[in-house]
C-alpha cells in the first residue's frame, strides 16, 4: 500500500560537506509540492568533520512535532552506520553509497537497503574534487527525486534559483541530480510505496524559522537598535535583522541607516546598550540563549528596579551550564521568570510557531514600552533554527507602536510636579520622561538604588516599601497585558498544560489521547505572569499534566509558586534529552499515567497505543 | 543626599552666558562625597565648562557606573537626566544612550575601580567604538566606599593608609586609550581647574571618543605620604606636557596677546566641530600631540621616571565617531516612527512571497 505525504526521512551526513544546501533543496521542493512538512537540523557544536543530521518529517494531517522512527535513512556518513541503520522503522529504508559494497554496520534483515554507486557515479563525471565531494549530496537529491515521486522541475528550478547570476554552477549541479535520478531509474523499484504528492495544503503558506521571524517582527515594531553576541541558536536572529534592516530600513536617497547594530563584547554589554538605548527612548533588544542570559541578569534587575523598557529573546539551548549547545530544551524558564537578585520577575512570552515569533517580537516591544520594565521572548533552538511551515505574515498598517507613558514637553509644561515612580493611574505604571526633552522639567536621576515617587534617593522603609509595593501592582497590570492561554476542551476531569515548542507535538498528542480513551482539556500558556484564566483552568480539573523539556519541571515550579497551586494536582511530563520533545514521548507517559493509577479510559482501544 | 535642596536664590551680579544663564543653572545638587574630595572639584570644572561654552544645560545624557565617582552626575546639570548604572557598565549603557540619540552631549563619568577592574572590557571596547562623549574618570587609586581597598590604577609599590605597600603593576588607562583608538585623549588633575576647564571644553566640543584621566585624590583613604595619588604627590610629579586653551567661536586675539612670545614650534590651535579652537602650547616643540605612537612612547617614559603627564596628550580633530562608522540617519533613532520604520504589509508580502 502506498503512502503519501507522511514519513520521516533522516539525513546522516559529515558536518562541513556542504550537505545542508542539498537537504534544505529536499525540504523546500516537498514544501513547494504542498506536502506539509517540518524540519529538524540535528548538528554539532563544530564547524567541520562531525556527524550531523538533517530530518524532515512530512505529516498529511500537518502535524509539526518530531515523530519518533525514520522511515527513510540517506546514510552518508560511514562514522554513524551503526546508530543510523538501528534508528530505520522495520520495514524501512536505508540509501547508502554503494560504491564499496554494503558496510556490514548497515545490515538489517528487516529493513531494505538501497545502495546506488554515488561516488563511482560522480568519478567519470567532475575532475574538480572539491565538486567530487560537494555533488555526493547533489546526486542522492536527484535519486531520492525518483524514490520518491518528486517533481523533478521543482528541484531544478530551484537550482537555477539558488545559482542566478552564476550559470556556470546551474549545469553541473543539474547534471549530478541527473546521475542520481537516472540511475534510481534504471537500477531501482521506483518509487518506493513512501512518496510525496501534491496538495493543494499549503497554499498562501510560507517555510520560515522562528529566528528570522523574531528578527522581522522586530523590525516591524520599530526596534533601531541590536545588541548581541554571539552564541548559538540565538545568532541567526541578531544576522536576520541585519539583513532585513539593510533592506527596508535604509534610506532611499542617502543610504544611511535608521537602525545601529553592535556586535557586543559579551552579553553584559549587549544588555546594557540594550537598556541605555531603552532609557534615552529607542526600541532596543538583544538575543542570547542560556549562558547569555546568566551574564545579563545583573542588568535586567536594574532595568526591572530602574523600569527601563528592554527587549530580550531567549533563544533556549540544553544547559546547565555550557550543556549541549546545538541541542534543544525548555530549560531558562526560571533563570528568566526570574533573573537578577532581589524580588525581581520579568514578563515572559512563550511562541509556538514562527507566525507567533514574529508577532510576539512586535508585540514584545509594545509590552515592554508600556510596562517599562524588561520583556524576555522564550523561543528554543527548535523553533528557532528549524525551518517550519507557517501561516503567511501579517501587519495591520493602521497599528500604532504603544510607546508607553512617555511625557512629552507639552505635556510637561502641563504638570505642576513631575514625580516619575508616582503611580498617577493606579495601575503600578508611572510616567517617564526622556533625556533633553524640557529645559526645565522633568529630569531626573535613574538609579539602581532605592529612591522615592520623585526619583530622590531613599533608604527610608516606607519609601522602599511602598514602591516594592507599586512594581507589584505593575506585576498585576502586567498580567491582564501579556497574550492570553489558549484553552480547548470540553470540561474533562484532566487537563494538560504546555508552552512554546511543546505545541506542535501536543496537537498530535492530544488526537492520539482521545482516540485512546484518555481525552484532556488543553491549555497553551502564551505568557507570564498567569492570566486569571490560568488559575481558573487547573481549578476547574481535578489533576493536570504539565508538559515541558526540562529536567526540574520548572512550568510546574512557576505554578504553583505564582498560583498557590497544592503541587500535587499536577502530574510533570517530561523530556529533556535534547531533541524536541514527541507526541509519541508524551502520549505514552500520560497513558502510563492513566494506567499506574487505575485511572479510567472511555473506551479501550484494541492494541492500545500502538507504535 | 540629594533630598538637602539647594538654596534657589543666585547672588544677582553671577555673569550670565549667551543663553542668558548663570553658572548656578548648571549645578546639581549638594554633594554627599567627603569634603577636599577631588571629585567634587571635578563636577565643579564641568559646571563651569558647559556654562561657559553656553551649551543647553537640559540637553546631556550623563551616565556612570557604581563608586563614589559615579554619583557626582547627580552634582551637576540637574537639568539634565542621570543615568547611575551598574559596577563596571557605564560604557555599555553610554554606548546605548548614544546610539538612541546622537544630538545630546554624553558625560559619562567612572572611576578607576568600575573602569579599570570590573569594567576594564567595557572601557576597552567603547573606546573601540569611538562612542561620541567624554569619558571621565575620577582616578584615586582607591575604592573608597568600601573603605580603602587598592584599585587595579594604584601605582606599584605606592602604599595604604597603613602603610601596606601594593604588590602589582598599575593599570594606566590613559595609555589604553591611546592605544585602542581614543581620538581625544587628556589626563589632568582635580587640583588644578586651569587646565581641567579648556579640556573638559575640548573634549565635550569634540567629535569622537573624548578621553579625560582626572587624578582625583581620596581625601579620606588615598591622600596620605607614600600614596602616589595624593594632592602632594601629584604637585610635586605632574609633568604638563601640552596645555589646552580654549577659544570660544568668536575669539579675537588681544593686542596684548599677539604679542606674547611664544617659542617656535610650541603652539598651535586646532579646530573644534562648532567653529571654536583649543590653542595648544607644548613645553617641549619635538612633543606631537597627533601622533598617538608618539604620545604613547611619552607617558610610558615618563611613568618610569615616577612622573604623571598631564595636559592634551593626543587629539585627532578628524576623527570619526560610532554614528558615522554606521552610517545612521541624521534624525536620532529615538525619534523615528512608524512611517519611517515599519515596512507595512506590502513589504511583508514581497517577504512572504521570499519564503515560499
Amino acid at each position: 500500500m502506498t503512502v503519501y505525504n507522511d514519513f520521516v526521512i533522516r539525513f546522516a551526513n559529515v558536518n562541513g560537506s556542504g550537505s545542508a544546501s542539498a537537504n534544505g533543496m529536499f525540504a523546500k521542493a516537498l514544501f513547494r509540492m504542498g506536502v506539509p512538512i517540518s524540519t529538524r537540523n540535528i548538528f554539532p557544536s563544530n564547524i567541520e568533520g562531525l556527524p550531523t543530521w538533517f530530518e524532515v518529517r512530512a505529516s498529511q494531517a500537518g502535524y509539526q512535532g518530531r515523530r519518533e522512527g525514520v522511515d527513510l535513512m540517506v546514510a552518508m556518513n560511514a562514522e554513524t552506520y551503526e546508530e543510523d541503520a538501528a534508528a530505520v522503522v522495520p520495514g524501512g529504508y536505508l540509501l547508502h553509497d554503494n560504491s564499496k559494497g554494503l558496510d556490514r554496520r548497515l545490515l538489517r534483515a528487516d529493513i531494505n537497503a538501497i545502495g546506488i554507486p554515488i561516488a563511482k557515479l560522480i568519478l567519470p563525471e567532475f575532475t574538480n574534487p572539491k565538486q567530487r565531494k560537494l555533488f555526493k549530496n547533489i546526486v542522492y537529491l536527484g535519486a531520492l527525486s525518483a524514490l520518491l515521486n518528486i517533481d523533478f522541475d521543482v528541484i531544478t528550478g530551484m537550482v537555477s534559483t539558488q545559482y542566478k547570476g552564476k550559470d556556470e554552477l546551474i549545469q553541473p549541479n543539474i547534471h549530478a541530480l541527473e546521475l542520481g535520478r537516472r540511475y534510481a531509474k534504471q537500477y531501482l523499484e521506483c518509487p518506493l510505496p513512501i512518496q510525496v504528492r501534491r496538495t493543494k495544503q499549503l497554499d498562501g503558506k510560507i517555510m520560515v524559522d522562528g529566528n528570522a521571524a523574531g528578527a522581522l517582527g522586530a523590525l516591524y515594531a520599530g526596534a533601531t537598535i541590536c545588541a548581541w553576541y554571539p552564541i548559538t541558536p540565538s545568532t541567526s536572529m541578531a544576522e536576520a535583522f541585519e539583513k532585513y534592516a539593510n533592506q527596508w530600513r535604509t534610506d532611499a536617497e542617502t543610504g544611511q541607516r535608521k537602525f545601529a547594530i553592535i556586535q557586543a563584547e559579551d552579553e553584559l554589554a549587549a544588555i546594557g546598550i540594550v537598556i541605555g538605548a531603552g532609557w534615552n527612548g529607542a526600541r532596543a533588544f538583544t538575543a542570547t540563549s542560556g549562558p547569555g542570559l546568566s551574564l545579563m541578569s545583573e542588568f535586567l534587575g536594574l532595568a526591572y528596579f530602574a523600569e527601563i523598557p528592554a527587549v530580550l529573546f531567549d533563544i533556549q539551548r540544553a544547559g546547565p551550564s555550557t550543556g549541549m549547545p546545538t541541542r534543544t530544551q525548555q530549560g531558562d524558564l526560571l533563570a528568566a521568570a526570574y533573573a537578577s537578585h532581589g524580588d525581581t520577575k520579568h514578563p515572559l512570552l512563550f511562541p509556538a510557531t514562527p507566525k507567533e515569533s514574529f508577532e510576539f517580537a512586535a508585540d514584545a516591544f509594545d509590552l515592554s514600552d508600556r510596562l517599562q520594565t524588561p520583556v524576555i521572548v522564550l523561543s528554543d533552538l527548535e523553533l528557532g533554527m528549524n525551518d517550519a511551515v507557517s501561516d503567511a505574515f501579517t501587519w495591520d498598517d493602521a497599528r500604532q507602536y504603544d510607546r508607553g507613558k512617555v511625557l512629552s514637553k507639552e505635556d510637561l509644561d502641563d504638570i505642576e510636579a513631575f514625580g516619575r515612580y508616582l503611580d498617577v493611574d493606579g495601575d503600578g505604571i508611572g510616567y517617564r520622561t526622556l533625556p533633553g526633552t524640557h529645559a526645565e522639567k522633568g529630569a531626573f536621576f535613574t538609579r539602581g538604588t532605592s529612591r522615592d515617587a520623585y526619583a530622590r534617593y531613599t533608604e527610608a522603609p516606607e519609601a522602599y516599601t511602598e514602591n516594592m509595593d507599586r512594581l507589584a501592582k505593575k506585576w498585576r497590570t502586567a498580567a491582564s497585558l501579556v497574550p492570553a492561554p489558549e484553552i480547548s476542551g470540553h470540561r474533562h476531569r484532566a487537563g494538560v498544560v504546555f508552552y512554546g515548542t511543546t505545541a506542535a507535538p501536543m496537537a498530535e498528542a492530544l488526537v492520539r489521547l482521545a482516540d485512546d480513551g484518555a481525552p484532556l482539556d488543553a491549555m497553551r500558556l502564551r505568557g507570564f505572569p498567569f492570566a486569571a484564566d490560568v488559575a481558573d483552568f487547573i481549578d476547574g480539573h481535578e489533576f493536570v499534566f504539565v508538559v515541558e523539556q526540562n529536567r526540574d519541571a520548572q512550568m510546574k515550579t512557576l505554578l504553583v509558586n505564582e498560583l498557590d497551586i497544592d503541587p500535587a494536582k499536577i502530574v510533570p511530563v517530561l523530556y529533556y534529552g535534547g531533541l524536541s520533545i514527541s507526541a509519541d514521548a508524551i502520549a505514552e507517559r500520560i497513558i502510563e499515567h492513566f494506567d499506574e493509577h487505575n485511572l479510567p479510559r472511555l473506551k479501550e482501544v484494541p492494541g492500545g497505543l500502538g507504535a | 543626599m540629594t533630598f538637602v535642596a539647594k538654596p534657589r536664590v543666585h547672588h544677582p551680579q553671577l555673569p550670565l552666558n549667551d543663553l542668558g544663564l548663570n553658572r548656578r543653572d548648571y549645578e546639581g545638587a549638594v554633594s554627599t562625597l567627603c569634603a577636599g574630595c577631588g571629585h567634587d572639584s571635578v563636577s565643579a570644572a564641568i559646571v563651569q565648562a558647559c556654562a561657559e561654552l553656553s551649551l543647553p544645560p537640559h540637553r546631556f545624557a550623563k551616565i556612570s557606573g557604581i563608586g563614589c565617582s559615579s554619583k557626582t552626575p547627580s552634582y551637576f546639570l540637574n537639568a539634565s537626566h542621570g543615568f547611575n548604572a551598574v559596577h563596571g557598565r557605564m560604557p555599555s549603557v553610554a554606548t546605548g544612550a548614544n546610539l538612541a540619540n546622537r544630538e545630546l552631549h554624553c558625560i559619562g563619568v567612572s572611576g578607576d575601580g568600575d573602569s579599570a577592574s570590573i569594567g576594564i572590557g567595557q572601557f576597552a571596547h567603547i573606546v573601540r567604538r569611538r562612542i561620541n562623549m567624554l569619558y571621565i574618570v575620577d582616578n584615586n587609586g582607591t575604592y573608597g566606599l568600601t573603605k580603602g581597598q587598592f584599585s587595579a590604577t594604584n601605582d606599584k609599590g605606592s602604599t595604604s593608609k597603613k602603610g601596606v605597600p601594593n604588590l602589582y603593576e598599575p593599570i594606566d588607562l590613559v595609555s589604553m586609550a591611546l592605544q585602542i583608538g581614543a581620538s581625544f585623549v587628556a589626563r589632568s588633575f582635580s587640583g588644578d581647574k586651569q587646565q581641567l576647564v579648556p579640556l573638559l571644553k575640548g573634549a565635550l566640543l569634540h567629535r569622537g571618543f573624548a578621553f579625560i584621566d582626572v587624578i582625583s585624590p581620596c581625601v579620606a583613604f588615598n591622600n596620605h605620604n607614600g600614596s602616589t595619588k595624593s594632592y602632594d604627590y601629584v604637585r610635586g610629579h605632574g609633568a604638563s606636557v601640552v596645555t589646552a586653551d580654549f577659544l570660544p567661536k568668536d575669539f579675537i586675539a588681544t593686542a596684548a596677546e599677539t604679542v606674547v612670545d611664544y617659542a617656535p614650534g610650541t603652539t598651535e590651535t586646532v579646530a573644534l566641530p562648532d567653529g571654536s579652537r583649543l590653542r595648544l602650547s607644548k613645553l617641549d616643540e619635538s612633543y606631537d600631540p597627533h601622533d598617538r605612537a608618539h604620545a604613547l612612547a611619552h607617558v610610558l617614559e615618563a611613568q618610569q621616571r615616577g612622573e604623571v603627564v598631564t595636559g592634551l596628550l593626543y587629539v585627532d580633530p578628524d576623527a570619526s565617531d560610532c554614528h558615522e562608522i554606521l552610517d545612521t540617519v541624521e534624525t536620532p533613532l529615538n525619534a523615528l516612527g512608524e512611517a519611517e520604520l515599519c515596512p507595512g504589509q506590502g513589504a511583508l508580502d514581497r517577504i512572504n512571497a521570499g519564503l515560499r
